[in-house]
């Protein structure tokens, strides 16, 4: 029988075997990289003379290990050559947006880029973008949270396992679907309670609606497009939390019981500190969901192309659903898809800085655990 | 489990040690005092509509319960039953809009579905004429879906079997965060990529094939994701058992860690494709829109079910819709929501299946 080399003897690495049943710890981090494929080791063979001994071959330089490696780290490669290539691409192509553009790119409010001079700015659809997320946010993540609290410490675990499945399910409808049962289900039903909002609330500027004269009037707002967002970050949220929420170490939680806490001073001071950090990257990632939302907030939201701190009123606009709305209408015009372009590259820093933050407080936590 | 956790029932011995408890019955006697509440108030002020009653007594239960709690148990007690009553309330907030939504496009997708509508194109079906189907949008959106995956699945699991198999050092913590950061790219992001560098770039006309380009930069990190969790739950043992045997490493991850893993893989492909089905975003920027079948992906505009919807929305062109063509609108975003919810449940069934092999 012929010895083959021993770079695969490694795997009794410590590394690796303590990272086993860790869940979300890798069991590749702090190893040095081992290219010891085409390496001798045969301990025991070597003849004197320094040969090895007749008929066991100590060196074997293995090409399928090197072929297989090569398309396993080249396929990585993909990945970083495809996400440099977007950046590059956005912002190549985007350049005519910020030297043929006549309004500040920044504080403009107006969209025209067709007309001549082209005037066009990203304020307005900042807002909006930032506006719809921050209520999405507001609405969503504590119904999150609710929903995997109740999903990890108050329902059976039968019960447990059903439930997730179903949240799981929410997350797998199309944005398409959200935005129509938005368009033709939630504004003609939420008409009633937005004009109650401004009736009542309308001392508060956000919730006052000023052009509206009769219930009708009230509508597609960027108050309804938060809430359509929400329901749609709502899966995500809840399903990231869930994870953090099992992971509770049962000793706290019993000791938590031990000192007598009832369930709710139990969740307060033993799962939510732990799941703290879970919490945070967990709202990031449903907010970068939010920010990049499409075709649900083009179905819901009319255009204004202005900052308009009332919520209930009609018109609103977001990163994304400018590209949908505004590209078949670009058409010809090389200024106006550049315009679109940037608005892109605009959504996609935020996006990158938003799901950063997010990585780097998951990270800082697994530091910790 | 019911709503109360007081462990001690009323009745039973009463221990000096153990303070008063509301009875067993109290959130339901609470939940029977708000829902008359709410409609003596809905009597006495003239309200129209059902809905402000519900949401009157859903708060009055709260209000009623913390109330009664905060009265005879005490403090911690009535902040427990407050914070447990958000909670259950915060799920029933979830499962009521899912209900809703699935409910109502089953109910108006439902009345279009024929043999028909699956058998027919929209070729030649103007916006006040009845009739016209799905057929040459399901079409597109099966091809566009199948180059997806068949450009991003390969890449996805050879990353996870990067990640999983070789990768430690600079090079693989690279990978895993631009895998994170690529999670998040809007979809509209990825569509207006492959629009500048292929489109743009090439001067190309809007063809299928580049909307599949943009799914399978969707699809991508979502299968190393779940790949990666799946290769992660190989036995090491089966992998050194391999090893010991002197098979190299190449043979042993295709002989040994894909076949433990393969209905694993499989599970999670066809998360990955459910989850780029659904889709709209880069199709409005790339695949066009055409009511004719075109069964070549590679030339021409080529139609799909969320890009039909779109259509019959009146959203692509600007014009109005009417009832007809949102009658129409329905049926293909419930063909749509059908065909995603078919992948997930047999993936589901699939992963299910193939548990005891793993654990």
């Amino acid at each position: 029988m012929v010895q083959t080399a021993g770079d695969d003897s490694r795997t009794d690495d410590p590394f690796e075997i303590a990272a086993q049943g860790v869940p979300g710890a890798n069991p590749l981090i702090g190893r040095p990289e081992p290219d010891s494929a085409d390496t001798i080791d045969a301990p025991g063979t070597i003849l004197p003379d320094g040969r090895p001994e007749a008929g066991i071959s100590g060196r074997t330089v293995r090409w399928g290990d090197r072929v297989f490696k090569g398309l396993a780290a080249g396929s990585g490669a993909i990945l970083l050559i495809v996400m440099a290539a977007i950046a590059i691409f956005l912002v190549w192509k985007a350049i005519p947006a910020f030297t043929g553009n006549s309004g500040n790119l920044f504080t403009t409010q107006t969209w025209n880029p067709q007309g001549s001079p082209p005037v066009f700015g990203m304020a307005a659809v900042f807002f909006g973008t930032v506006a719809s997320a921050f209520i999405a946010m507001l609405v969503g993540v504590p119904v999150a949270i609710g929903i995997a609290l109740f999903i990890s410490h108050y329902a059976t675990r039968r019960a447990a396992t059903t439930l997730g499945a179903i949240v799981d399910l929410l997350a797998a409808v199309p944005s398409l679907v959200f935005g129509m049962w938005g368009l033709y289900f939630l504004i003609p039903q939420t008409k009633g309670f937005q004009a109650w909002l401004s009736e009542y609330f309308g001392w508060i500027p956000l919730f006052n609606n000023t052009t509206a004269t009769s219930v009708d009037q009230f509508g597609k707002s960027l108050l309804i497009a938060g809430i359509v967002l929400a329901i749609m970050i709502i899966p995500i949220v809840s399903a990231v939390c869930r994870e953090v929420f099992l992971q509770v170490p049962r000793e706290t939680v019993d000791a938590a019981w031990a000192l007598g806490a009832t369930k709710w001073e139990m969740i307060r001071t033993a799962v939510l500190p732990f799941g703290r950090a879970g919490i945070i990257s967990a709202a990031m990632l449903g907010l970068g969901r939010a920010l990049g939302e499409t075709i649900a907030v083009a179905l819901v939201l009319n255009s204004g192309f202005r900052i308009n701190w009332h919520l209930t009123e009609p018109g609103g606009d977001t990163f994304a659903s400018t590209i949908a709305l505004k590209f078949g209408e670009a058409g010809g015009s090389p200024v106006a898809i550049a315009a679109l372009i940037a608005a892109g590259l605009f959504l996609f820093v935020i996006t990158l800085v938003v799901n950063t933050a997010a990585r780097i407080v998951i990270a800082r936590r697994k530091e910790f655990t | 489990m019911s709503v109360a956790t007081a462990p001690a029932s009323p009745g039973s011995i009463r221990s000096e040690l153990v303070g008063a408890r509301l009875p067993s019955w109290a959130p339901y006697g609470s939940a029977v005092a708000a829902m008359g509440l709410a409609v003596l108030l809905r009597t006495l002020l003239d309200w129209t509509g059902w809905a402000t009653t519900v949401l009157a007594a859903a708060a009055l239960f709260v209000i009623v319960l913390t109330a009664w709690s905060f009265g005879i148990e005490g403090r911690r007690q009535a902040k427990n039953r407050f914070a447990t009553t958000l909670i259950y309330a915060s799920f029933l907030a979830a499962i009521v809009p899912l209900v809703l939504i699935l409910t109502y496009i089953g109910v108006k997708g439902f009345s279009v579905f024929s043999a028909d509508f699956f058998l027919r194109s929209m070729n030649g079906v103007t916006s006040r004429m009845d009739g016209g189907g799905v057929y040459h949008a399901l079409i597109g959106t099966l091809q566009q879906v199948a180059i997806a995956a068949i450009i991003a699945l390969p890449i996805g699991i050879f990353t996870a079997i990067y990640l999983v198999e070789y990768g430690r050092g600079t090079f693989a913590r690279i990978v895993t965060f631009f895998v994170d950061v690529m999670t998040g790219v809007p979809s509209i992001v990825a569509g207006l990529f492959v629009y500048t560098f292929l489109l743009l770039g090439f001067g190309m006309r809007p063809f299928g094939a580049a909307g599949a380009l943009a799914l399978a930069i969707l699809m991508v990190p979502v299968s190393v994701r779940a790949s990666e969790e799946m290769l992660k739950l190989v036995p090491r043992d089966l992998r050194d058992a391999s090893y010991a045997l002197g098979v190299p490493k190449w043979r042993t991850v295709l002989k040994v860690v894909l076949p433990t893993a393969m209905s694993g893989l499989i599970t999670s492909s066809l998360l990955a494709i459910a989850r780029v089905a659904g889709e709209t975003a880069p199709l409005i920027l790339l695949t066009g829109y055409t009511a004719s079948i075109n069964f070549n992906p590679f030339s021409g505009d080529q139609a799909t079910l969320p890009m039909m919807v779109w259509d019959q929305l009146g959203k692509r062109s600007g014009t109005t819709s009417n009832d007809l063509t949102e009658a129409r609108a329905w049926g293909a975003a419930l063909t749509l929501v059908l065909l995603v919810l078919i992948l997930n449940v047999g993936a589901r069934l699939l992963a299910r299946l193939a548990k005891p092999k793993t654990s």
